[in-house]
């Protein structure tokens, strides 16, 4: 089974379960310097693998396939996703209304948006000299990728100074306040200011929360549902005068492309 | 090396409305014209099934390739400028054929009487003194009654459903071909508050059609499904007039119309006075080429227009020191940071379907334009028209909250989905009047793709603008508050806001202006070039300052007005078809 002979660390599904994450991060610090990665993915599979295994986050209790599109192409390390992970869940949190950015898929649209035209700003005017730290993140000579990278790096550097954890291991409170700090531009960066930073964050993480599900956010259309968007409609001819607010079931562009 | 292709009659740059409407016009005449646009080909095909709000919402694919050319940006004369170096900044215009009014929203305004005549009127009323130093406002050299069929053509040619606008009775030559769009909720709630105050609202005119319709040419555009993917989309279902359906489509038909796609033009060719044609690049090949033509039409967007007559020393370069120079002035905006700033109401007890819509379904009203006020008690010129719209709100551009809400966080989720549909904005137009050193000149660094140097904007905001945006603002206010909203949220405009990278929009005008004489103007009032009789620059370049509306029925009005002035050049063989403030008999000189 391709489930025992894995190395990813963690088992999709779970992944919000704070208790849990915890528990891993903690072995991989503990067992990290004598353990190879097989040794590592076979821990944590034996004890984690079976439970979740192949239950889709949705809430509702079907079962859903294995999503085979949810690895990373984009970020090299696991330690930086993990970071990308918790930091996108601040933003935009699991609450009664349904999944926060974790659960709807966001650190892997924004993995897969880097690792793309966008992330490599292919087409951003890109000549220099460049007015890095004070601009947007387009103004940066470092590619929207590099900034990604850099800024949560800097935001676990920040958590091990401030709290001795990193970033991923802190408590919510801590990154939180991590955060606002990056927001109101209270951090020093390198290429580019923690606001600009910030708010690239910010806008892949709502991108990633509403894009359509193609893209690989915005998980089964969870994110739609919670906002009472309806999505790729073909008409609303026939309801667009009405008085009274009409809640709609969603539709995806894999049902509204013609195939 | 550079390879000279056969004549041609008329060369074209651009494939938008001001390109297409020369094309059209001219290939119904049996001349031959080639039109070269910088960007790739799309047919209607490519907008089927396009509701992607990631792909055209947020990454602007329908918008200009920055990675080839941009535009500097900077305050002050004394200033560095820097590169406006992507769309995610700031979106301003758009690329392949059709140009901008494919991916429009399709709001559709005629500009008033007094924008045509804005300094004579404006004495005439208040006395010079009204005028701010440093203010460059001046007469377009043509008068609304004179535009009128023009812009009638346009509305005939597209379709506009519409109705008339209460304040401005017996300036229209002809209804709306066309009836308003569906009325929704949101309509009926901002018409009722807006009468409840004793205003005057109308049903916003629309590209977006209420019903199928056959434009004069034979070019039909569908009736409008309201399925909310308007700006910054190309129509899923052909039900928005843009260029494609309309008259690109003529001028295809005519047989006389080439369009050459991924041809960047960089010159415009030029010999003794007169043009004799445009050079180009074939991005796919890098190869460049002389198109020659009798007749040269330049008619992109504002800065393309502005930039091609600076890289090919056509025209006096304007010099704000002096104000001697006429090529870079008077560079106006709806700034999206000022001008385009939003009034919104939010409710908490009223639901209304905000993700369906159209890009111009929505109700507007000229109770505080520029004819309506008395300026005498205020502290800026001209005026604004108020509005609502119900565009369709897409889930990842729409994240509204009331003030004191966090921007990211639980209550920044709990709010931002509880709002987004218990909302209605207001949004002001106002008149965007013109400033001696807010211009356009060559960027003495930066330089594009092919090694030119970009277009250097230079601008600031001056209390005037400020001004009118708060006025606009309060009277937003009061509409929502007329409509009972639970809280209202009145953005903040104070000293600090100003200029930048964000304010730059698809309402830009200024740089090739007409007006009345060589002096103080670019273009005559056919878009025709003073120094150079055969090269027409066609489209918001021409505008001597915004009107307090949507600016493409203008564009498309001088546009039909221009494509006149060449048929007359070429039908009377050459000549100004303006001298000494007359309209004349073109003659060869």
């Amino acid at each position: 089974m391709a489930d025992n002979n894995t190395n990813k660390p963690e088992k999709q599904g779970n992944v919000a379960d704070p208790s849990r994450r915890r528990f891993v991060k903690n072995s991989g610090i503990a067992v990290g310097g004598v353990a190879g990665g097989a040794l590592l993915g076979g821990l944590f599979t034996s004890q984690f693998g079976k439970k979740d295994d192949k239950k889709s986050s949705t809430g509702d209790g079907k079962k859903s396939e294995k999503r085979y599109e949810e690895a990373r192409m984009f970020f090299t390390r696991f330690a930086d996703f993990a970071i990308l992970e918790q930091a996108t869940e601040r933003i935009f949190p699991e609450d009664k209304n349904g999944p926060g950015a974790i659960g709807l898929g966001v650190p892997y649209f924004i993995d897969k948006q880097l690792a793309g035209p966008y992330g490599n700003n292919v087409k951003d005017y890109r000549q220099g000299p460049f007015t890095n730290g004070n601009g947007t993140a387009a103004d940066s000579s470092l590619n929207r990728g590099e900034i990604i990278i850099n800024g949560l790096r800097k935001m676990s550097d920040e958590s091990m100074k401030r709290f001795d954890a990193k970033f991923d291991d802190a408590t919510e409170d801590q990154q939180t306040e991590i955060l606002t700090d990056f927001e109101a531009d209270k951090v020093q960066l390198k290429g580019i200011s923690s606001k600009a930073f910030f708010k690239l964050l910010r806008t892949l993480t709502l991108e990633g929360a509403y894009c359509d599900p193609l893209y690989g956010g915005n998980r089964d259309m969870e994110g739609w549902k919670m906002k009472e968007y309806p999505g790729s409609i073909a008409s609303y001819a026939n309801m667009i005068e009405e008085k009274e607010f009409i809640k709609m079931d969603q539709i995806s562009l894999t049902d509204y492309q013609p195939k | 090396m550079v390879k000279t292709l056969p004549k041609t009659d008329v060369v074209v740059v651009g494939s938008g409305w001001a390109g297409g409407i020369a094309a059209a016009e001219l290939s119904k005449k049996g001349y031959k014209v080639v039109g070269l646009e910088r960007g790739k080909a799309q047919v209607r095909e490519d907008f089927i099934g396009s509701k992607d709000e990631l792909r055209y919402d947020s990454r602007k694919v329908m918008f200009q390739d920055l990675s080839k050319e941009t535009l500097t940006i900077r305050n002050t004369t004394d200033e560095v400028a820097s590169p406006n170096r992507s769309n995610d900044t700031n979106a301003i215009n758009g690329t392949d054929t059709g140009g901008s009014g494919v991916h429009w929203n399709g709001m559709v305004y005629r500009w008033l009487p007094t924008d045509f005549e804005m300094l004579s009127k404006t004495v005439e009323k208040y006395g010079k003194d009204i005028i701010p130093k440093d203010m460059t406002v001046q007469d377009w050299g043509i008068k609304y009654d004179a535009l009128e069929p023009y812009y009638d053509k346009f509305e005939k040619a597209t379709g506009i459903s519409g109705e008339p606008d209460p304040l401005r009775p017996g300036q229209r030559s002809s209804d709306y071909p066309t009836p308003p769009q569906k009325e929704t909720e949101i309509i009926r709630t901002f018409t009722k508050a807006a009468k409840d105050l004793g205003y005057h609202p109308y049903r916003i005119a629309s590209a977006n059609l209420s019903e199928a319709y056959t434009n004069p040419d034979g070019e039909t555009v569908n009736g409008c499904v309201y399925c909310a993917f308007c700006e910054a989309f190309g129509c899923d279902f052909g039900a928005k007039a843009d260029p494609i359906a309309t008259v690109l489509a003529t001028a295809s038909k005519t047989g006389n119309y080439e369009l050459r796609n991924n041809a960047y033009a960089v010159r415009v060719v030029h010999e003794n006075g007169k043009a004799t044609g445009i050079k180009y690049v074939d991005t796919e090949t890098g190869e460049e080429f002389i198109q020659p033509a009798d007749l040269v039409v330049v008619s992109g967007f504002v800065f393309s227009n502005t930039r091609l007559m600076l890289l090919s020393g056509i025209g006096q370069p304007y010099n704000p020191k002096d104000g001697t120079g006429v090529m870079g002035k008077n560079l106006t905006a709806h700034q999206r940071n000022l001008t385009h700033t939003r009034v919104r109401g939010f409710f908490d007890d009223k639901k209304f379907n905000r993700y369906a819509g159209t890009g111009a379904l929505g109700s507007t009203m000229d109770d505080f334009n520029v004819e309506q006020l008395d300026h005498t008690k205020l502290d800026f010129l001209h005026g604004f028209c108020l509005r609502t719209s119900q565009r369709g709100d897409r889930p990842i551009s729409n994240n509204h909250v009331p003030d004191g809400t966090p921007s990211w966080g639980p209550e920044f989720k709990e709010k931002s989905l509880f709002y987004a549909n218990r909302r209605i904005d207001i949004q002001q137009q106002n008149g965007a009047l013109p400033w001696r050193e807010n211009y356009m000149d060559l960027d003495p660094t930066y330089t594009d793709v092919f090694g030119d140097p970009l277009l250097r904007v230079t601008s600031k905001f001056h209390d005037q603008d400020r001004n009118i945006v708060k006025y606009a603002h309060q009277k937003a206010k009061g509409l929502l508050e007329q409509m009972g909203a639970d809280y209202i949220t009145v953005p903040e405009i104070n000293e600090d806001t100003e200029f930048d990278k964000t304010s730059l929009s698809d309402h830009t005008g200024g740089g090739v202006i007409m007006g009345e004489n060589p002096e103080t103007s670019a273009v005559n009032n056919y878009s025709q070039v003073w120094d150079m009789d055969n090269l027409f620059v066609v489209g918001a370049s021409s505008f001597p300052h915004l009107g307090s509306s949507n600016p493409t029925a203008t564009v498309g009005a001088l546009a039909y007005r221009a494509t006149e002035g060449m048929i007359k050049y070429l039908e009377n063989g050459g000549g100004q078809l303006i001298q000494d403030g007359k309209e004349v008999a073109a003659t060869k000189k």
